[in-house]
């Protein structure tokens, strides 16, 4: 076997040191009737070459996004990762290392998270960031909890506007947690006034900016509102970019800041792995989830980095831990930070400028057709479309003609069937003019005139 | 002022009557040392004129940003493409690596990550896949993740597996989860408190906290396992549960791990395992048949995922025939129309009853290729082989030390772990924490040190089954020469360790103090 | 004249009158290490006897402190927001945590004095 470096010889060798006879002297504590001889319904090893072609085999079954032209966001988007990015989070030190809590043999991990938190607080408008959570919408759960330690409150109000899957990530969490949730039905109009749902008991507003049906609001006046009334607002950020475009939810009063940074340096990965933003202000530092790195100095008065606040984490509290989180997504973050550095303030402007002008080129050809509504006056990279027929047949017609069309709101929301019409599309630098002329031409022979 | 939460009786404060005694080193103009390349922080060198990607220019449309617009600048540092590559290749080379050399923390199973998994997790019909582009444009994913499923209900004689969770602590949080809906479908609400043995990792107690249940501590056996008699003793109606790392956080398998199981049942308690060490078992027994009810695996231990600096991991859970009806969204069901992915609560049949959701979308797609992508190379026989010889190895450790260094629980055969204390240190002047950042210097990664908490200076190693008998060999006699340094008095050896990495001791004090998270200009 | 007393939970109180200034003992720092951070109870929260009040942690450890005795919250000690190396200085002196109104005086009569802390400590060593 290609992995394991021990041959029989040494095995034997190695037996006998020990001073039993044999490997099943060390495996004894194992109750013998349940230990097993080999396990029949399961494969032996097999060679590089074969597994290769087992998985390439699977693989090709699916339609790759690059392959096709290709319109479908909702929380997840294609956009170009720099060649760079990949090579760099290959290096065997970033890729087979651990966590850095020996902080001497990790400065590398180190300093890069230390970039990665200032370029969250950056983006964000907020003062802190911690070293990232699994992805935004546990973020968006554990955001919530640390607004219920922060207030001492046990309410949360979640728009309508959220994205399905973290609204239903924090409803369990809550339930679980024996906390209260207050979620806004589904808000394609964006007519919700959430200011009226605050009581004396609410900890906090959340919504989401661009919002699930790509929305864009000024929560300016809200947050004035939740703070008056004790609460704290926060803000879930699932397109990242935007930020390059629209005004920083700092800048709107937001007291903590959740997002998906999957957009920058990441793939699609169907769903994982990706990487949870988390910003917040100074004063609430210390009931900050996760990990975080910060500066200090070594014996010499050299500047170094170090793992901190470690108190707040369960290897310390154990049952009174801030969070049970454990992992965080560092070579994630890793290839956000790079992706980050090599675009910069230039780069990471004209990319959204990109995005918006190709989402807005494709809105106006969609405006075109007959009986169809674009629902978002405002919007970054994505929009919702009131089809004359149901969404998720139109999508389900023109993946068999290759194109992926969007996805239909009615996959994360089937119990509103008053929704079972509207599509969420999405576009990104990624979209190409002929892309767009593909998608306009098949939606016209399938939508009735 | 309560008992502390600690992580143990680690010192974090630099002695500095050893401060400013540093042999001479040659001094350089730039501060590097020839290969060892001193390298400022992004904004330090980077420009906010300055990218490294060519990016088309926008089209000319009116804007639809609401009024929106950005008006001020982010601060964002840009720099071309080759400096970033040196940029960071060079903060890579300040980090020590499993492809470096030893990696012994325990229970953190730092194994060899094959490079076949990064190649096949990259294929575009896996990395280039939207989570929510039509199930019909994916049947190659869906078929994975159901094979994936398959290999591990196998391996552990589950009757459901949960994909879903991110990581370890995560799995956890599922499982438990679980147990908790479990409960609350039976209406046995008066089931409050989970058993959790003394010796367990941190996520255990912080866990069933969370989910609102009171945890009542286990104490060890002298021969530190968990006493059947004191589970039995606090098995009684309220408990829930049993959170239980098996083998467990000293290196041992829970002898009587099949006793203990009953007890829990009988109260209709549910078995919760902590799966963190399944590497040593993996293909010699199956856990649903010791007892256990859920079970995270950690596929960034087991199963060769690499750790990446911290993740991301994935951590899914298997079930017993009693907790998988209860297993969250999404999941595979197979029925005439084939196999399908269940998304959402809308159609519930009257068998499950999924207790919610745990994370956006289906999972680390990208860890599970990585996963299979080391299963089906290793085989059934090549992961019993595995086990065995991860085993092997730390036993060998043990024997080479075992006269030098001093064990806990006795010298008794362990499993993948072998647990040292501190005890052989005594009238040395050298701590656990010396001892190991005097292993930095000899170009070892420290083994994990002060856990389990129970044991006062613990030194727990876990070799794993990749590394060869020489470099088995080397590492022994390493250890054996640092023991003997520190009975020799030779403490500066220690006491100023590590003196040949980027930087020295690091003041954690300051840090935790007055917390510095973010460069700020001026800074 | 003030007394001085101590719990089992190595904090100390220094009474006078019905009111006392708490923290922790010399020994309870030491165990500790460096403190890096206190969390104080607001002023005019009441306590019953034994309930959390305040928080302190150091880099690797973090304890609750208990009201010693039920009480009401006179004062906080602002002086360790920004030195809580105070608590490691001078734990019984600058490195008080909270001023209380003691509501029961009959809760001291359970408490050690000085010399009996000194021999607990001694035993617990």
């Amino acid at each position: 076997m290609r992995y394991l470096p021990l041959t029989d010889q040494d095995r034997k060798h190695m037996l006998s040191k020990i001073g039993v006879d044999g490997i099943d002297a060390l495996f004894s504590d194992i109750p013998e009737q349940l230990q097993l001889s080999n396990i029949d319904t399961l494969p032996n090893h097999a060679s590089e070459m074969a597994v290769e072609r087992h998985l390439s085999a699977l693989a090709n079954k699916n339609t790759a996004a690059s392959s096709v032209p290709f319109f479908v966001g909702a929380g997840a988007y294609k956009h170009h990762v720099p060649a760079t990015v990949d090579h760099i989070i290959q290096r065997s030190e970033f890729l087979t290392s651990y966590t850095p809590y020996q902080a001497e043999m990790s400065q590398g991990t180190l300093q890069a998270l230390f970039e990665f938190q200032t370029q969250v607080s950056l983006l964000t408008g907020m003062e802190v960031a911690n070293a990232s959570m699994y992805d935004g919408s546990t973020g968006c759960a554990e955001a919530v909890l640390m607004a219920h330690r922060v207030t001492k409150r046990k309410k949360a109000i979640l728009s309508g506007g959220l994205h399905p899957h973290y609204r239903d990530v924090t409803q369990t969490m809550s339930d679980f947690a024996d906390y209260e949730v207050y979620a806004h039905t589904p808000d394609p109009e964006n007519v919700e006034s959430l200011a009226d749902f605050i009581d004396d008991e609410t900890s906090c507003v959340v919504v989401q900016y661009p919002n699930f049906y790509g929305h864009i609001n000024d929560f300016s006046g809200l947050a004035e509102k939740v703070h008056a009334s004790g609460a704290l607002l926060i803000v879930v950020v699932t397109e990242i970019v935007s930020l390059g475009a629209v005004k920083s939810p700092g800048d709107m009063g937001a007291d903590i800041v959740v997002g998906e940074g999957q957009s920058i340096g990441n793939s699609l990965n169907f769903g994982g792995p990706y990487v949870g933003l988390f910003a917040t202000r100074q004063k609430f530092v210390r009931q900050m989830p996760g990990r975080v790195c910060g500066e200090t100095v070594d014996s010499d008065g050299k500047r170094g980095f170090v793992l901190t606040l470690s108190t707040r984490e369960q290897h310390i509290k154990r049952e009174k831990a801030t969070s049970n989180i454990c992992t965080n997504s560092g070579l994630c973050c890793l290839a956000f930070t790079v992706h980050l550095s090599l675009l910069g303030e230039l780069g990471f402007s004209k990319l959204a400028q990109v995005n918006h002008a190709n989402a807005v080129c494709l809105a106006e050809q969609i405006e075109q057709l007959p009986n169809v509504e674009i629902l978002t006056s405002s919007f970054f990279n994505e929009f919702t479309v009131r089809l004359p027929v149901k969404a998720s047949e139109v999508v389900e017609t023109l993946a068999e003609k290759n194109i992926l069309a969007g996805v239909p709101v009615s996959r994360l929301e089937p119990a509103s069937p008053e929704l079972e019409n509207l599509l969420l599309v999405a576009s990104t630098e990624m979209n190409t003019d002929k892309d767009r002329e593909t998608f306009i031409t098949a939606l016209k022979e399938v939508l009735p005139s | 002022m309560s008992a502390q939460h600690s992580q143990g009786t680690r010192p974090t404060k630099l002695e500095t009557k050893f401060l400013g005694e540093t042999a001479s080193i040659k001094t350089t103009f730039t501060g590097n040392k020839a290969l060892n390349i001193e390298e400022p922080l992004l904004f330090e060198v980077g420009s906010y004129d300055k990218s490294g990607v060519d990016l088309p220019e926008p089209e000319n449309v009116r804007s639809r940003l609401g009024g929106l617009e950005r008006k001020t600048p982010i601060g964002l540092p840009g720099l071309s493409e080759p400096e970033t590559m040196r940029h960071y290749v060079r903060l890579s080379q300040k980090n020590y690596a499993i492809d470096l050399g030893t990696y012994p923390l325990g229970s953190c199973t730092m194994k060899h990550n094959p490079r076949l998994n990064e190649k096949m997790a990259r294929l575009p019909g896996f990395a280039d896949i939207h989570p929510l582009q039509p199930i019909s444009s994916v049947p190659g994913a869906i078929e994975l993740m159901d094979y994936l499923s398959y290999w591990l209900l196998e391996l552990t004689g589950a009757y459901g597996v949960a994909l879903s969770p991110r990581a370890g602590a995560h799995g956890e949080l599922c499982g438990m989860m679980a147990i908790k809906a479990a409960h609350t479908h039976a209406k046995n609400t008066h089931k409050t408190t989970i058993l959790v043995p003394d010796s367990a990792h941190g996520t255990n107690p912080a866990t069933a906290a969370l989910l609102g249940y009171k945890v009542k501590a286990v104490p060890a056996r002298e021969d530190g396992t968990v006493s059947v008699e004191a589970i039995q003793e606090l098995a009684t109606d309220e408990v829930a549960g049993l959170m239980l790392t098996n083998p467990n956080t000293c290196g041992l398998f829970e002898r009587d791990i099949i006793k203990i199981a009953d007890a829990i049942h009988n109260v209709g308690g549910y078995f919760y395992c902590d799966g963190a060490n399944f590497n040593a078992i993996v293909g010699k027994v199956r856990p649903i048949d010791l007892g256990v009810d859920a079970m995270h695996i950690n596929l960034h231990k087991t199963f060769s995922t690499p750790h990446g600096g911290g993740g991301p991991g994935s951590g899914p859970v298997v079930f017993s025939e009693a907790l998988a009806p209860f297993a969250p969204l999404p999941f595979l069901i197979r029925d005439m129309d084939g196999l399908s992915l269940r998304e959402t609560c809308g159609e519930n049949t009257s068998e499950q009853h999924p207790f919610g959701r745990l994370a956006a979308f289906h999972g680390q797609m990208g860890m599970f290729v990585r996963a299979l992508s080391y299963m089906l190379s290793h085989g059934a026989d090549g992961l019993k082989q595995a086990s065995e010889d991860a085993v092997l190895n730390a036993n060998y450790i043990r024997a080479g030390l075992r006269d030098v260094m001093s064990q806990p629980y006795g010298d008794q055969n362990c499993m993948h772990e072998v647990l040292f204390d501190q005890c052989f240190l005594k009238d040395t002047d050298v701590s656990t924490l010396d001892f190991a950042k005097a292993m930095i210097d000899e170009g070892y990664h420290p083994m994990t040190m002060y856990f389990p908490l129970v044991v006062p200076g613990a030194m727990l190693i876990e070799p794993t089954e990749s590394e060869s008998l020489s470099s088995l060999d080397m590492f022994i006699a390493t250890l054996r020469d640092l023991v003997q340094s520190a009975h020799n008095g030779e403490i500066e050896r220690f006491k100023q360790a590590p003196e040949l990495t980027p930087v020295k001791r690091l003041d954690e004090t300051k840090a935790a103090r007055s917390p510095v998270l973010r460069w700020q200009d001026g800074s | 004249m003030a007394q001085k007393l101590y719990t089992k939970d190595h904090e100390y109180l220094i009474i006078e009158g019905d009111t006392a200034s708490v923290g922790i003992s010399d020994y309870a720092q030491q165990q500790l290490g460096d403190v890096v951070y206190v969390e104080l109870p607001e002023v005019g929260k009441t306590f019953a006897q034994n309930d959390e009040a305040a928080t302190v942690e150091s880099v690797k450890a973090a304890s609750e402190v208990y009201a010693p005795v039920a009480c009401e919250i006179l004062e906080s000690n602002a002086a360790l927001g920004d030195t809580p190396n105070l608590i490691n200085e001078d734990p019984e002196g600058q490195g008080w945590f909270f001023k209380i109104k003691i509501a029961n005086k009959s809760e001291l009569e359970a408490l050690m004095s000085e010399q009996e802390y000194g021999k607990f400590v001694e035993g617990a060593a």
